[in-house]
């Protein structure tokens, strides 16, 4: 189990690295996206990855931290507002600089 | 008296709030709200830090959770420092944008108090999840007033600024994933007693945390590589957010210095960062001194006479001494305050330069005696060339380096200040000297904004003439950053320290 959770983080973290490298914004927003869910799964799995556990503190039995998932919800806010403000300016970048290059530069250089 | 820590939080976010309801009414009633909030900050953060002198550290736990399960604000000698020195910039800023550029867009002074919101908190809390979430806020403030008046360089300086710091917040979330997963806590203070007492099998994790986080302040203090984003922001926004924003890279550095002294000691987990550090640090002057050469705008060297500071300030850092952090300390205010009258000073000679605007060509527009004068105090403060503070305290840098190290640093901080006075005065020259061919004079000079560069070089100014209280703060602050177990006591009790 924890070696597919750390292989899922893996691939997503892989698939944002090498979108946020391209050269028009839009896989570089994909890539931010992609890039947030491996953060927001990998600050998940800091809780330890159990089933079924309470989620407070109860003696010696097994039990599930309840702060990652609070870190968590905060990360998503904070990531998925963010994603929507680089879609909206890379809108507007796309209407003030006549392409969708991250430098601005068309085909024509 | 312990509640007066939530004022320097409490009253820009209010008024950003305020002005959020003001838009409709026009920039009358937003700056006003704007303008004494702003000035209120000046007080209260000069009470915290006689408070702070007196040595204590002030531990405030918001709803009275206990130390570390609450929300920890811990005030001590180098926030207070750095919360009077953003009111001390923030007030001439904000003076500085009345003078039409806050009417270029209706939110300017709805974003202006919450990017004060953010800087203070940053500096105020004691947990690094908040750290994390008030960098966010600065952050998402920043971005708006970096694009405030649109146009096709700011999107493009903005975009890359926007993506390049949502990766930054992606690895320190990496970073503080790691350092959770393994302590089971981010209060600070609760931290630092986990990172020196931790197991020998745990110490590759902390490794890698702390060389993320580094390079996570790294990007925001515009350290090299990471600095490339700075010199086209800076130089695109409007001149009072360019003045603002030279708080910001220091937010950077702050970070830097509470981490590595306090989180992950570099006499512990943080080993690879003093050693990886002198050297960032004199490559980011080396690069600055060459962009400040290569500059072919006036805003564009000063961006890069920021990047130059950053490296002189972590040059001082990196040494993790008390006079190496007592010269960066002393240098800090100095080149905060000077850095952001020089981009006030250059939206003034852009003004009466006309179209040319702050393109260092020739014009036949002489920009003033007055503004000459001002060019050339402003200069002789920010090349660290006696007799001003910038002077002081590259000599207490220079003095601060022990004998092994000192022939590299000595030569690159000498031979970049060297490389800002030839860029500076090459830039006086084309500016007040070669006025000829064609141009047509520009505005006046707007009264807010002469007001509020005239105000800010005075300030450096009288940071030279109280040089002695000011290094003896500093030194005191040196002193109680690399004694990190009386945080740890001031958070979590006499016996947690021990």
């Amino acid at each position: 189990m924890e070696m597919l959770a750390s292989l899922v983080v893996a691939v997503l973290f892989a698939c944002g690295a090498y979108l946020v490298l391209r050269a028009r914004t839009f896989p570089v927003a994909i890539g931010l996206a992609l890039l947030s869910y491996g953060v927001n799964l990998f600050l998940f799995f800091t809780g330890r990855l159990v089933t079924g556990a309470p989620p407070l503190a109860g003696g010696a039995a097994a039990t599930a931290d309840p702060l990652p998932q609070a870190l968590v919800l905060t990360a998503i806010v904070i990531g998925f507002g963010m994603t929507a403000f680089v879609v909206a300016l890379s809108l507007r970048a796309r209407g003030e600089l006549g392409n969708d290059h991250v430098d601005g530069a068309g085909e024509e250089r | 008296m312990s509640h007066w820590i939530m004022a320097p939080l409490l009253l820009p976010l209010l008024a950003g709030m305020v002005n959020l309801l003001l838009v409709r009414h026009g920039p009358g009633p937003q700056r006003l709200v704007s303008l004494l909030t702003t000035a209120a900050l000046l007080p209260v953060a000069i009470l915290l830090l006689l408070r702070a002198d007196s040595g204590e550290i002030v531990l405030y736990q918001l709803g009275n959770w206990p130390a570390p399960f609450g929300i920890s604000l811990v005030l001590d000698r180098l926030s207070a420092m750095l919360l009077v020195l953003t009111a001390l910039l923030a007030l001439p800023a904000l003076v500085a944008a009345t003078a039409g550029d806050d009417r270029r867009g209706e939110n300017f002074h709805v974003l202006f108090p919450l990017q004060l919101f953010g800087i203070n908190g940053a500096f105020l809390t004691g947990d690094l999840f908040n750290l994390f979430v008030f960098f966010e806020v600065m952050l998402i403030a920043s971005y708006g007033l970096a694009l405030h008046g649109g146009g096709r360089d700011r999107v493009r300086a903005g975009l890359h600024y926007v993506v390049l710091n949502l990766i930054g917040s992606s690895l320190f979330l990496v970073a503080i994933g790691t350092l959770y997963g393994i302590a089971g806590t981010l209060n600070m203070a609760d931290l630092a007693i986990y990172t020196t007492t931790a197991a020998v099998e745990q110490t590759p994790l902390l490794r890698a945390a702390a060389l993320l986080l580094l390079t996570v302040f790294a990007l925001k203090a515009a350290v090299l590589p990471l600095h490339l984003w700075l010199p086209a922001l800076y130089s695109a926004g409007i001149a009072p957010v360019a003045a603002l924003f030279a708080i910001m890279t220091k937010v950077g550095v702050y970070a830097i210095l509470r981490t590595f002294t306090l989180i992950l000691p570099v006499t512990g987990p943080g080993a690879d960062v003093a050693a990886v550090l002198p050297a960032v640090a004199l490559l980011t002057i080396a690069l600055g001194a060459l962009g400040a050469l290569g500059a072919h705008r006036l805003t564009v060297l000063i961006a890069y006479l920021v990047v130059v500071s950053v490296g002189t300030l972590l040059a001082g850092i990196s040494l993790f001494t008390v006079p190496g952090l007592t010269a960066a300390l002393f240098y800090l205010p100095h080149t905060t305050l000077i850095t952001a009258g020089l981009f006030l000073l250059a939206a003034l000679i852009a003004g009466r330069r006309g179209a040319v605007g702050d393109q260092l060509q020739a014009v036949a527009v002489n920009p003033g005696n007055l503004l000459g004068g001002l060019f050339f105090l402003a200069a002789i403060a920010v090349a660290g060339m006696p007799p001003l503070g910038g002077f002081l305290g590259k000599l207490l840098l220079l003095q601060a380096v022990p004998p092994p190290q000192a022939p590299w640093l000595w030569t690159v901080v000498l031979v970049g200040g060297l490389a800002a006075i030839v860029a500076l005065s090459r830039a006086g020259s084309s500016l007040f000297w070669r006025t000829e061919g064609e141009g047509v004079a520009g505005t006046g000079l707007p009264l807010p904004l002469l007001t509020s560069t005239v105000l800010l070089l005075a300030l450096t100014v009288a940071l030279t003439v109280w040089a002695a209280p000011l290094t003896r703060y500093a030194e005191a602050t040196a002193t109680q950053l690399l004694r990190p177990q009386e945080t740890v006591e001031a958070v979590l009790g006499r016996e947690a320290g021990r």
